[in-house]
């Protein structure tokens, strides 16, 4: 039997297809099993399926593009449940991760914490009372975090912290001390999300004394911030626990802020405040930390029932105006200065206080017409901009198998023991060249499971954990060299 | 026959005339010698990138910028200064003195003793890594290496030399003319060459593959089922070392006021406020990496813990625990009260131990241009590298292979 040179080829056509395709499975789990073992036995590519049940444990996911995924029947979720012992419920570091549709509860540090993960999706979870955050992407570019339900949270519900290029859109946020905090982030979206009975309902900062020391570009819009007039129930010293309840939206030292098209009312000592670090107190000074907030651009909010209570220290600067009650809104000390170029729409429909140098950045009238989806940008809106994510996914994070990659796992690794022309605690690789010649694939195949060969050298620690591949490229850079 | 025996036993003493002296021209493993002649860094982190190129994240996150682009020579001529007891007043102590690496580039005190016999300050910072460093001493104050170097080298109560009397000395030294000539392109021997070259050595000390690299960079089974749940506390938003403690190098490399305790009977140690001014940065210090933290006790600016789990325990003391009466110190805010358990702790500590390598040790000198037996710290049996008996990096006082 013969096969043509056309099947031959839809053969090796169809292999290769399936070859690509091979590694994306579906791994199910089921309540008494262990989500952290799928995870273990995933590939990247993967998706993980949770049903409904209980599951007790810390799950970590240190590989790129796994999906997390809860299965919801008829109302049953999928429950990580912390019992107020266990620390975090899910923790990632991979680019590309994605969980959604679970519920968890009573963890003590946070329901999803990310560590230097990229192009992460955090959408449709419901979230109770995790402890110092409910969602915490950490050090990560380009993400999004959708339709999340969070509350009883003793920080911020969503804390989106360092990050760069991240959307935040449509969750809702109740009964935390924080409802939604951007900061030390840059081109940040926070859209369509409620946020109410809160202490403070949204929250773009700089904190000093981080590593990355600035915020700036973030968009506002279309929230609903109501109410946020819960008692602080911070943990003392924590940086949100200087927050006033009766906050609405406040900006503290971020720059080139927008809040736009947001409905903010019944938070009882401000609607929005505008502040430099000196609001806060009790933080070690950092010269390389900007202070002031810049450039935030306040345009058409509805705002009315703002301030009807405010607190004590906001309530001391109003009676300077002859007013008992709080502001629609509030710039304080250094935010209030001309120098900030800030600006206000429509300064004279809401009671103010500290505006009295910011600058009219009028919105203007919104007509049907404007509001479809291929209308030109409008003027004075940031209409024209849906997201902050990125077009393209963030760069990926690979050591390639090629000469490049070789040559920084040689450099990390081999180098330790092998040099050039001198013995050190492996033969130097002119020995290795003299015994094995261009023979690259045998070195390749001899490091992955290594045995005693020469009688005055110790005997060499494997290097399975480099695929065949690369083994090969690292032999071949290795017989390369020459001095 | 009785002759060669002679030549054999002089050669292997070395040490007596200059040209016994030579510079390797290779660079130290951890760095490869480019095209220019000059030693640069290669490692798998340079496969990632890092937010603003600070260089914090989390496992596949890249480095902050490294200080490389020495030459072998200016690195191998450091080897030899870091060693040598001719930098000091007295010629009884070195930087290896202090900064030994048999003791994690450090001394094993509390604090540490210099040509007065008496402790300084704070205890001696190790030098691992220190390539990546953008501030450094405790406090933070110095911004490069050769800027630092001259504080202990000319404090009285640490080497306590003077510029002049250290440039007179190596001017008089027949041998490091010769190297300082081979090193600096005949340029007349000048300070900067000692700093810059002590620098250069300082830069090489480079630690990057230990076993929780091999986990970083995707082989999970580097780490055991508990030292992968004590990076678990270690990174948790309970314990929160992470969050000053970031990978890659595990330092974010903010000055951080702790209150942490002072031992028994020591006033405050106002740390980055005495050099700053900034009252709020009082007791504030740098925050160190913690990488090859297992060979570096005691712990802290002051010494005074023991071992890393009492260290780590400071951590859950409760916030503000061990500040004098009267002190208002801003803490930092995450600075709180973890209550972290027994069995947290030790997996931390299992963790921590994972951060350890030192492949890239670089060798002892087996003698040095000033005739002056190398400087070691505390305890360590004096003599070439094969004391250390662990790694060692080649350096021209070596025999090459044929």
């Amino acid at each position: 039997m013969t096969l043509s040179k056309t099947a031959l080829f839809n053969l090796t056509t169809t292999l290769l297809l399936l070859a690509g395709q091979a590694f994306a499975a579906v791994h199910d789990v089921r309540e008494g099993d262990s989500i952290q073992a799928a995870v273990e036995a995933a590939q990247p590519g993967d998706t993980i399926l949770v049903h409904p049940g209980i599951y007790r444990e810390t799950v970590y996911v240190d590989k790129d593009d796994i999906t997390l995924r809860g299965v919801v029947v008829e109302g049953e979720w999928p429950n990580l449940e912390g019992d107020k012992q266990l620390n975090d419920a899910i923790l990632y570091s991979g680019n590309g991760f994605t969980v959604e549709w679970f519920k968890i509860t009573h963890y003590k540090g946070n329901a999803i914490m990310g560590q230097a993960g990229n192009n992460f999706s955090i959408r449709n979870n419901w979230i109770v009372d995790t402890g110092v955050y409910g969602i915490f992407p950490e050090f990560g570019e380009n993400g999004l975090i959708e339709n999340n339900v969070l509350s009883g949270i003793e920080d911020a519900a969503i804390y989106v912290g360092m990050c760069d290029y991240i959307d935040v859109r449509n969750n809702r946020v109740f009964e935390n001390v924080a409802g939604i905090e951007i900061e030390n982030s840059r081109h940040a979206l926070v859209e369509g999300n409620i946020a109410h009975d809160n202490t403070g309902g949204i929250l773009v900062f700089i904190t000093p004394g981080l590593p990355i020391k600035t915020s700036y570009d973030a968009i506002v819009r279309r929230n609903t911030v109501i109410n946020n007039n819960t008692p602080n129930f911070a943990i003392p010293g924590s940086l949100v626990s200087t927050i006033p309840a009766g906050t609405g939206i406040i900006v503290n030292s971020g720059d080139d802020v927008v809040i736009e098209d947001n409905i903010i009312t019944g938070n009882n000592t401000a609607g929005i405040i505008v502040t430099s670090q000196d609001f806060a107190t009790g933080v070690a000074g950092d010269p390389a930390s900007d202070p002031n907030p810049d450039r935030v651009q306040i345009l058409d909010n509805v705002m009315f029932n703002n301030g009807g209570d405010p607190a004590t220290e906001v309530k001391a600067l109003m009676l300077t105006q002859f007013s008992t009650t709080g502001p629609d809104i509030l710039a304080y000390k250094g935010a209030a200065e001309a120098e900030r170029e800030s600006c206000v729409s429509r300064k004279s429909a809401y009671r103010t206080y500290g505006l009295e140098e910011w600058g009219d950045c009028t919105s203007p009238t919104v007509r049907a017409a404007d509001a479809v989806g291929s209308a030109p940008a409008l003027a004075g809106t940031t209409r024209d901009v849906t997201t902050k994510m990125l077009p393209e996914p963030a760069t990926p994070r690979v050591i390639t198998v090629d000469a490049n990659g070789a040559k920084l796992v040689y450099q990390g690794i081999c180098a330790g023991c092998h040099t050039y022309n001198i013995r050190m605690i492996g033969p130097p690789v002119m020995a290795i060249k003299a015994q094995y010649g261009d023979d690259a694939t045998a070195i390749a195949q001899y490091i992955a499971a290594p045995e005693k060969k020469r009688p005055d050298f110790p005997t060499m620690p494997p290097q399975d954990h480099l695929s065949e591949d690369m083994r090969l490229e690292v032999a071949k850079y290795m017989l390369g060299l020459n001095k | 026959m009785r002759i060669l025996l002679v030549i054999l036993l002089y050669w292997a003493q070395g040490s007596a005339s200059a040209d016994t002296f030579e510079l390797s021209p290779f660079c130290p493993p951890a760095l490869r010698l480019d095209d220019a002649g000059r030693c640069t860094l290669h490692s798998q982190y340079q496969a990632y990138g890092s937010l603003y190129d600070k260089g914090v994240g989390g496992l596949k996150t890249g480095l902050p910028p490294v200080r490389d682009g020495f030459t072998p020579q200016q690195i191998d001529l450091g080897r030899l200064l870091f060693f040598d007891p001719l930098l000091s007043r007295d010629g009884s102590v070195a930087c290896s003195s202090c900064h030994d690496p048999a003791l994690g580039f450090s001394d094993g005190r509390a604090r540490s003793v210099g040509v007065q016999g008496t402790p300084v300050q704070r205890s001696a910072p190790s030098l691992w890594n220190v390539a990546f460093l953008e501030r450094l001493l405790w406090d933070g104050s110095k911004q490069t290496l050769e800027e630092q170097l001259q504080g202990p080298l000319y404090a009285p109560n640490e080497m306590g030399g003077d510029p002049q009397t250290l440039l007179t000395t190596l001017q008089d030294n027949a041998n490091y003319r010769h190297l300082f000539a081979t090193a600096f392109d005949d340029q007349p021997l000048a300070l900067n060459q000692v700093y810059t070259a002590l620098a250069a050595f300082e830069s090489s000390l480079i630690s990057l593959n230990s076993r929780y690299d091999l986990y970083a960079h995707g082989v999970h089974s580097a780490l055991t089922a508990n030292e992968k749940e004590g990076l678990n506390v270690f990174r948790s938003f309970v314990a929160r070392c992470a969050e000053c403690h970031t990978p890659p190098l595990f330092t974010n490399q903010q000055i951080a006021v702790l209150g942490v305790p002072e031992a028994e009977g020591r006033p405050l140690d106002p740390g980055a406020a005495a050099t700053t001014g900034d009252a709020s940065q009082r007791g504030g210090f740098r925050v160190p990496s913690l990488r090859n933290i297992a060979l570096t006790a005691p712990y802290m600016h002051a010494g005074n813990f023991a071992s890393l789990r009492e260290t780590a325990a400071f951590y859950t003391g409760g916030r503000g625990h061990a500040v004098p009466e009267g002190e208002e110190l801003n803490l930092h805010w995450h600075i709180w009260d973890p209550q972290l358990s027994d069995r947290e702790l030790d997996r931390l500590v299992d963790f921590l131990m994972t951060l350890t390598d030192q492949a890239f040790l670089p060798e002892i000198p087996l003698a040095l241009p000033s005739g002056l037996p190398p400087a070691r710290g505390p305890g360590v049996a004096t003599g070439g590298s094969h004391a250390l008996n662990i790694h060692t990096a080649p350096t021209a006082q070596q025999k090459a292979l044929p």
